[in-house]
């Protein structure tokens, strides 16, 4: 399932990865009508075309080099009431310091019902704004579980004290608003272990019939993990979430006498490359 | 595979270099049984070879790029002002290139591709030919991509054409570097994406509980409020640390120890390189006094003391006179103490020296930011507030007025001037800086920190070398005061690991430093990161401004301290485009770099040249000189203002007692 998730995600990217290099390099020097040469007292010496080769050279390489990265936030079995369910939550994205194209997946698959509950793919321009916050516009596709595409606009960065936090505002297909807000902390209990508290809020503007959702907010989840860096690079934990409906859509749910809440036990990792 | 050509090459004295377990050139093998010095052979032409070979360090081995086969490369040493001759073969299918750093050679012979030269393309070939005026311990190396990181570079002697004005029996180059099994491609991409993945020195929980019971709840939450509202880390002092780095001397691990051999009594010379790509080190040999006597290569008057920090590219001769027979221990210690590297020196060869426990680890402060702690009531920083706040306010104001704030008070000179003690009497060009995605800060309060040792230095129980201790042992050749000066920011953005000089990547610089020939031009730089940043100009010396008169000491490289003012003196004298950056070398690969380029002026070098001359003749009748020379120098009507500080050119009292320049 992971696995699956990665390949959507890199063919999208091998699409669209090529168009946004070569916008952020035509960026470089739009103002300039000569950007490429602005000192030359080599070339009388060495021969122009040789220096502007190395010249061009040289200063992509010094400051605006892309870069691929792959992070897996959350891979994890959750053990609730009704069985087990495995959730993924990842990015893939290439670009510089400023402009990245970023795929974002979020998949929850039961393996009470063998099949995917939920299964999203982001596909967003991110713009660093400020020191710590970028700005990302895109369009989402619910794979599962109804088909539904939206157009995405949100913003994901760092808070003062070192809050992780994704926030986004999507318009679906149908012209439904909703919204959700994922905040994220990390508490160092040694330079390895790690206690990692999490929350995520959603928000419907209106009643969504067809998804059993009410205006206003949606749903909720807090939980808490405690992760060890065995690499930097992967870092398995275990932890606790709740994990519930709210407001109006806690009241429809409960009248369709679904379940409204759970706490479940988590085991999983993070890893980025 | 070492091929067997090679092994032919440079195998010879390999006997010698079995401790070591890798192949070494003669000056930085270990010592055997044998007395041992380094052989102090000049010539005049050089055969280097660039290439990939395989390295052994710990019983591990590595892919090295380098020089002659071997990390480090082959001692180039010739005799000051003699032509020389450097034949590089490149048998690399990529470019390569060799920077002679801190040589004063023609620009298109100064080895950085895509400034001064094409670079040296696979397979091809390319000859050096320079002469150089100076004498003194330098280095060399890639200026290509990453291979300096990998094992690309090399010390450099050259020989005084005179007398050394240095005596000593025996001589080491102790050239400091860092290795790591990563690629540095991987080294770098990792710090795009985690730039704090190397530090595991990270303030705890545990921590918080301490520092709470040493200073009470609500101090230890404000100290943590104020480094979580700015949401940065009072430990993030190297990039890239001993969680992947081994540090070598000489190319030896501790455990490898290289031994350095001495008669008691002896006064040896090391010559110490940092040669590193991101290491800045803390020297010392306990128990052994060093007396510092060069300083990237040039003479400094006599100086005792029991540390310093090098920043990386920096070099510094000591002589040290061991009384005893040793063993000492020469330990250079990484700046963030996340690991040290121990050779030994004493007077006989196989020696250990027992290696000191590494001292605790540093923790910046809120001046290491800019922010006096005490008077300032800096917990709200208003210029890191913004982009904190709501959603609205994150998406409208980035480039808004908000930050832009800090710079008027930053321009105006009450600010600085509290630290700095001088008002310049030239135009002073400063660039526009606000905060953005590659400036997370602005130093509100730039700080003069050339009479402190460096980060971690300030309580150790002994005596540790400072910038402001340094004078030059021969007269500072150009007495002129500024033209003009102007102030470059470093900045950066730790977090998304951006690192720019005026906020500007080099790859989006759209114009170059631009200086004109015979200009005397005051460069001041201000610090708004909390990392310590060793800053090299190619091509020339500048005379830092520590407060020397006329031997303020010439340098080619500055450490400068996290929220560090300081300022240097530069004679555009060698025309042509320089390189200009810092000398971390993640940190120039993230766009920490510019060009400087001297463009001809030959009215400009004529004048020049007439005042140099007119302050030559002042320096024989010395009682007209302070009017005159001072008149040559304010093109203003600033006669009557006191002359502006003791970094002004004026030669003083003391100096003309020894008589004329040299």
């Amino acid at each position: 399932m992971i696995r699956s998730v990665q390949i959507a995600g890199l063919t999208c990217l091998a699409v669209l990865a090529g168009p946004v290099a070569t916008a952020q390099h035509d960026h470089n020097g739009s103002a300039d009508p000569n950007p490429s040469k602005p000192w030359s007292q080599a070339d009388e010496i060495w021969g122009e075309a040789e220096m502007q080769a190395s010249r061009e050279h040289v200063r992509r390489h010094h400051g605006s080099e892309a870069v691929f990265g792959v992070i897996v936030d959350r891979a994890e079995v959750a053990f609730a009431d009704e069985g087990e369910v495995a959730l993924l939550e990842g990015d893939i994205w290439y670009g510089g310091d400023l402009n990245k194209f970023y795929v974002k997946t979020e998949a929850e698959y039961s393996f009470d019902h063998s099949e995917f509950e939920e299964f999203e793919v982001q596909a967003l321009w991110s713009r660093a704004i400020t020191p710590f916050w970028d700005f990302q516009a895109g369009l989402r596709h619910d794979f599962e579980p109804d088909g539904l595409s939206h157009a995405v606009v949100g913003f994901q960065g760092m808070a003062p004290y070192r809050f992780e936090v994704d926030m986004a505002a999507y318009l679906s297909e149908n012209g439904d608003l909703t919204a959700d807000l994922e905040l994220e902390y990390e508490l160092m209990l040694t330079q390895r272990l790690h206690l990692k508290p999490r929350a995520e809020i959603g928000f419907s503007a209106q009643d969504v019939a067809d998804r059993s959702i009410g205006g206003g907010l949606t749903n909720g989840a807090a939980g808490i993990r405690l992760s060890y860096d065995v690499i930097r690079e992967f870092s398995p934990y275990v932890g606790v979430e709740w994990i519930g409906a709210l407001g109006e859509t806690r009241d429809l749910r409960s009248a369709m006498g679904e379940e409204t809440e759970e706490t479940v036990f988590l085991i999983g990792f993070s890893a980025w490359y | 595979m070492i091929s067997r050509r090679r092994f032919l090459n440079y195998g010879s004295g390999t006997a010698l270099a079995l401790g070591a377990g890798q192949f070494l050139p003669g000056w930085a093998q270990s010592a055997g049984h044998d007395h041992h010095s380094m052989q102090a052979n000049v010539a005049k032409s050089f055969d280097l070879t660039v290439d990939e070979f395989p390295i052994t360090l710990g019983g591990r081995q590595g892919r090295a790029i380098g020089v002659n086969g071997t990390v480090p490369g082959p001692l180039i040493r010739f005799r000051e002002g003699d032509d020389v001759t450097i034949h590089v073969d490149n048998r690399l299918d990529v470019d390569t290139s060799i920077h002679w750093h801190g040589l004063l050679v023609p620009f298109h012979m100064d080895g950085v591709p895509g400034v001064s030269f094409p670079g040296i393309r696979g397979r091809d070939s390319f000859t050096y030919k320079f002469s150089v005026p100076q004498s003194g311990t330098y280095w060399y190396h890639s200026h290509s991509g990453f291979q300096e990181q990998i094992g690309h570079f090399g010390p450099i002697i050259i020989d005084p054409k005179g007398k050394d004005p240095v005596a000593y029996d025996r001589e080491y180059v102790m050239l400091l570097s860092d290795w790591s099994f990563e690629s540095p491609e991987r080294i770098f991409s990792k710090l795009k994406k985690v730039s704090h993945t190397y530090n595991f020195q990270e303030r705890t929980v545990p921590d918080f509980l301490e520092d709470m019971g040493e200073n009470g709840l609500s101090e230890t939450l404000s100290d943590r409020a104020m480094w979580g509202d700015m949401r940065m880390s009072p430990r993030d002092i190297s990039d890239v640390t001993g969680a992947t780095y081994q540090y070598l001397i000489n190319g030896h691990t501790t455990s490898d120890n290289w031994n350095g051999l001495f008669e008691p009594g002896e006064r040896v010379r090391l010559r110490v390189i940092n040669a590193s790509a991101m290491t800045i080190f803390n020297v010392r040999i306990p128990g052994l006094p060093m007396t510092v006597v060069q300083s990237d290569g040039l003479n400094v008057q006599p100086l005792e003391t029991d540390e310093f920090q090098i920043g990386v590219a920096e070099t510094y001769d000591v002589i040290v006179e061991p009384k005893g027979t040793g063993p000492y221990a020469f330990v250079a210690e990484s700046i963030d103490r996340s690991g040290q590297v121990v050779a030994t020196l004493s007077d006989r060869a196989g020696a250990r020296a027992s290696e000191p426990e590494m001292r605790p680890v540093p923790t910046l402060t809120m001046r290491d930011m800019g922010m006096d702690h005490g008077s300032h009531g800096g917990m709200d920083m208003d210029h890191s507030g913004h982009s904190g706040h709501a959603m609205p306010a994150m998406a409208s104001d980035d480039h808004s007025g908000h930050s832009g704030h800090a710079m008027p008070a930053m321009a105006s000179d009450d600010h600085s001037g509290h630290s700095m003690a001088q008002t310049a009497d030239w135009p002073v060009e400063k660039p526009h800086l606000e905060t953005g995605p590659g400036v997370a800060n602005i130093n509100m309060m730039p700080l003069s920190r050339l009479d402190e040792p460096g980060l971690g230095l300030e309580d150790v129980p002994h005596r540790v070398m400072t910038y402001s201790q340094l004078r030059s042992l021969e007269r500072n050749p150009d007495p002129r005061a500024p033209d003009r000066e102007i102030e470059i920011h470093l900045t950066s953005n730790m977090e998304r690991y951006m690192w720019s000089f005026d906020g500007v990547r080099f790859s989006e610089v759209k114009a170059p430093l631009t200086f004109r020939e015979g200009e005397r031009v005051r460069v001041t730089l201000v610090n708004n990161t909390m990392m310590t940043h060793p800053i090299h100009l190619h091509g020339m010396f500048f005379e830092l401004n520590n407060g020397g008169g006329m031997h303020r000491p010439r340098k080619h490289t500055v450490n400068v301290k996290p929220a560090e003012k300081l300022s240097f003196d530069v004679s555009a004298d060698h025309v042509g485009d320089w390189a200009f950056h810092c000398h971390l070398l993640y940190h120039m690969a993230a766009g920490m770099m510019q060009v400087v380029s001297i463009l001809p002026d030959a009215a400009g070098a004529a004048r020049r040249d007439k005042v140099l001359e007119q302050s030559d003749h002042q320096m024989d009748h010395s009682q007209h000189k302070m009017d005159h020379s001072k008149h040559q120098m304010d093109h203003s009507a600033h006669e009557m203002k006191t002359p502006p500080a003791e970094e002004a050119p004026m030669p003083s009292h003391e100096d003309h007692k020894h008589g004329g320049r040299p």
